[in-house]
């Protein structure tokens, strides 16, 4: 007998906001705070109906003071409760890094271990809509270069709720980064891919853990957030030539998930990386090079597909160029024959 | 020290180009944008902070700048810009994305820069304030003329580089005026749920330097106080904060339902126009004909036409230009 099972197609904004009401309603040490997270549900939608739900006690508009609040988040954590602080744009982080990578990400380790920091940062990435180049960057690299920090960020809706979960009740900061062309906001144009299916029930996605989220033999793609859905799309378009493609969904950036890239590319021989971020000393050269060091025999030269080393421009024809897309993985997938 | 007759209209004009320039921007950012309002389409895409409403802080204060004089503006910058005498052409073009735009359509509307006037902006907030401090001191060590100008919202006054700024400033003695464009709101977020007092001029004794109030977004007033302060700089006297209650007639952004304000609260901005309240002072004071006015604004309309045409008519750059000017 099969039960049938109720779709119920959420965007990745409703999921995080389902997460965090659930934990809130369970956890009362759980609360959030942020710029226009209150009445107004945050900009980009992930904390919709949590003001009227739990009020601004536990729901907290703060001023634009992000030195202030999210140092408040460290305090605030390490003294038993569990912030989630909305950063609203990753581009904005400048002014409050110093209580993210001195006290947020170290306070555990200097502190021997007796020190939690259990904080939730949501953050949101990426461009393709001329926003420029102080709103429009991912800075995955940024983040994850540092020890002591997780890093997640969901390419569709059900990983979203599911890491979310897993990153309010985890004993450690965690940064949630979403990207904006994913998150289901209209005004923003959506990757409908990226809304699926989601339980309503409690679920956790395990931090670290990457999913093979297409399987094939010929080339291994590995990408995260809408670097997924580019690999996607360039393993349909490469099956129609034949070109059986593995499309790897990392999910976290810390901790990395190696063991399912290197065994994917011990099958398939190819590796191409696809990331939004800066091309140098990033997610791609990450991947390669732990791909490099465990000596597997590969059958063309690996490529990467991330944005260059420039900073982003508004203008549409130049940021369009410069962003990564199924069309330059499918060339560089060309590239890898020729050179064969 | 009141403005002139000449000031007056040269404040009235700007503002009338400021203003109509952002109901033509509202428009065309519409373009391409129905029936699914999405950012990313139409002749201007991204975000549009429109400063309807607050052209009185930009032109109070600019009537008393030189392009020598320096600068730097917020994310909402368009009106700032026009009274600044950034070239509207180029800053137009640079809105759509151009190649004749002042950045080659790098930067866009949140990025303006136009090195011969010394103007520029930022969309991060507060972070304007810095540079304005370091101009001020650069013509200080260089023995120049020239003041710098921070505008910022009121939403910056919490930053903590509203506050270090400052004291840089006042404990270094540096011609800078801060200009607070108070407009009520950060977003969604009313002031007097962000900010601990009422008025942010209050914070200029915390570090020892004159603050000033000033009310119902009056570009006279405000003319006055900023002179006041911006011949203090001058003179070498030191910085300068001035709050000055403004509002914005538009959204945070295009596309904003603004669910957030209190219902009737845009009747009654809009009942407070300074525009038309300044057509009215002109008439009253300055014995300004219905012919005259006309006049004025069919120039300052004109100018704008023109810079839509100009921004309109030109070229994209190439897409691989994006790789230069990183480095120069």
């Amino acid at each position: 007998m099969t039960v049938a099972t109720k779709e119920r197609k959420l965007t990745i904004a409703r999921a995080m906001a389902e997460s965090i009401a659930q934990e809130m309603r369970t956890d009362e040490r759980v609360f959030v705070m942020g710029e226009d997270i209150g009445p107004l549900g945050g900009v980009f939608g992930n904390t919709r109906g949590l003001h009227d739900e739990f009020g601004s006690e536990r729901v907290r508009d703060t001023p634009i003071s992000e030195t202030a609040f999210m140092g408040a988040a460290v305090g605030a954590a390490s003294d038993g409760m569990r912030p989630i602080v909305e950063l609203m744009f990753v581009d904005f982080f400048g002014v409050c890094f110093d209580a993210i990578y001195n006290l947020m990400a170290k306070n555990t380790y200097f502190s021997g271990g007796n020190v939690q920091v259990p904080v939730v940062l949501m953050t949101s990435t990426g461009g393709g809509y001329s926003d420029a180049g102080q709103h429009s960057q991912c800075l995955h690299a940024t983040f994850a270069h540092l020890p002591g920090m997780k890093v997640v960020a969901p390419s569709n809706a059900y990983d979203a709720k599911g890491l979310m979960t897993a990153a309010i009740r985890d004993n450690n900061p965690v940064i949630f980064m979403f990207h904006k062309a994913l998150q289901g906001m209209g005004w923003l144009g959506t990757e409908k891919d990226a809304i699926v299916h989601v339980p309503e029930e409690t679920y956790t996605v395990p931090i670290g853990k990457a999913a093979v989220v297409r399987e094939g033999t010929d080339v291994t793609i590995v990408g995260i957030t809408s670097g997924v859905h580019h690999g996607i799309k360039a393993a349909r378009k490469l099956a129609e030539r034949g070109v059986s493609a593995e499309v790897i969904d990392l999910r976290s950036l810390v901790p990395l998930d190696r063991e399912t890239v290197i065994e994917s590319v011990r099958k398939t021989g190819r590796l191409i990386v696809v990331d939004e971020d800066y091309q140098s000393y990033g997610l791609t050269s990450e991947i390669i090079c732990s791909v490099a060091e465990q000596g597997i025999p590969l059958k063309a030269a690996p490529q990467r597909v991330a944005y260059p080393d420039i900073p982003i421009p508004f203008t549409r024809p130049m940021e369009q160029w410069a962003l990564p897309s199924a069309d330059k993985i499918i060339a560089a997938y060309e590239l890898m024959e020729k050179n064969t | 020290m009141k403005p002139n007759r000449n000031q007056k209209l040269w404040m009235y004009e700007q503002m009338h180009t400021s203003r109509y320039f952002e109901e033509c921007i509202e428009k065309i950012y519409m373009e391409g944008k129905s029936p699914a309002f999405n950012m990313a389409n139409g002749p201007i895409p991204g975000e549009m902070h429109l400063s309807n409403g607050q052209e009185p802080c930009a032109v109070g204060v600019c009537a008393h700048l030189d392009a020598e004089d320096i600068v730097t503006s917020t994310h909402r910058p368009h009106h700032v810009a026009i009274a600044k005498g950034v070239d509207l052409d180029r800053m137009t073009a640079e809105i759509f994305g151009k190649k004749s735009g002042l950045s080659g359509g790098r930067g866009g509307h949140m990025h303006i820069f136009d090195a011969d006037v010394n103007f520029s902006c930022s969309g991060i907030i507060a972070e304007g304030m810095g540079p304005a401090v370091g101009a001020a001191l650069s013509r200080h060590l260089q023995k120049k003329a020239g003041v710098a100008v921070a505008f910022i919202g009121e939403g910056a006054a919490n930053q903590g580089a509203f506050h270090e700024s400052i004291n840089l400033a006042a404990v270094w003695k540096l011609p800078v005026v801060f200009v607070i464009e108070d407009n009520a709101w950060g977003i969604s977020v009313a002031k007097n749920t962000s900010t601990a007092i009422e008025h942010n001029d209050a914070r200029a004794a915390a570090y020892g330097i004159p603050g000033h109030f000033v009310p119902d977004n009056d570009p006279l007033a405000i003319f006055e106080v900023a002179g006041k302060a911006i011949d203090r700089a001058r003179r070498g006297e030191g910085p300068s904060l001035i709050e000055i209650e403004t509002f914005r007639l538009a959204g945070h952004f295009m596309g904003d339902a603004e669910g957030y304000r209190p219902k009737g609260e845009k009747d009654a901005l809009y009942a407070r126009d300074p525009i038309p309240k300044m057509r009215q002072h002109l008439i009253d004071e300055e014995n300004w004909s219905e012919e005259q006015d006309q006049e004025l604004v069919h120039r300052a309309h004109k100018r704008v036409d023109l810079a839509i045409q100009f921004a309109r008519d030109s070229e994209y750059p190439a897409p691989e230009e994006a790789m230069e000017q990183v480095f120069v």
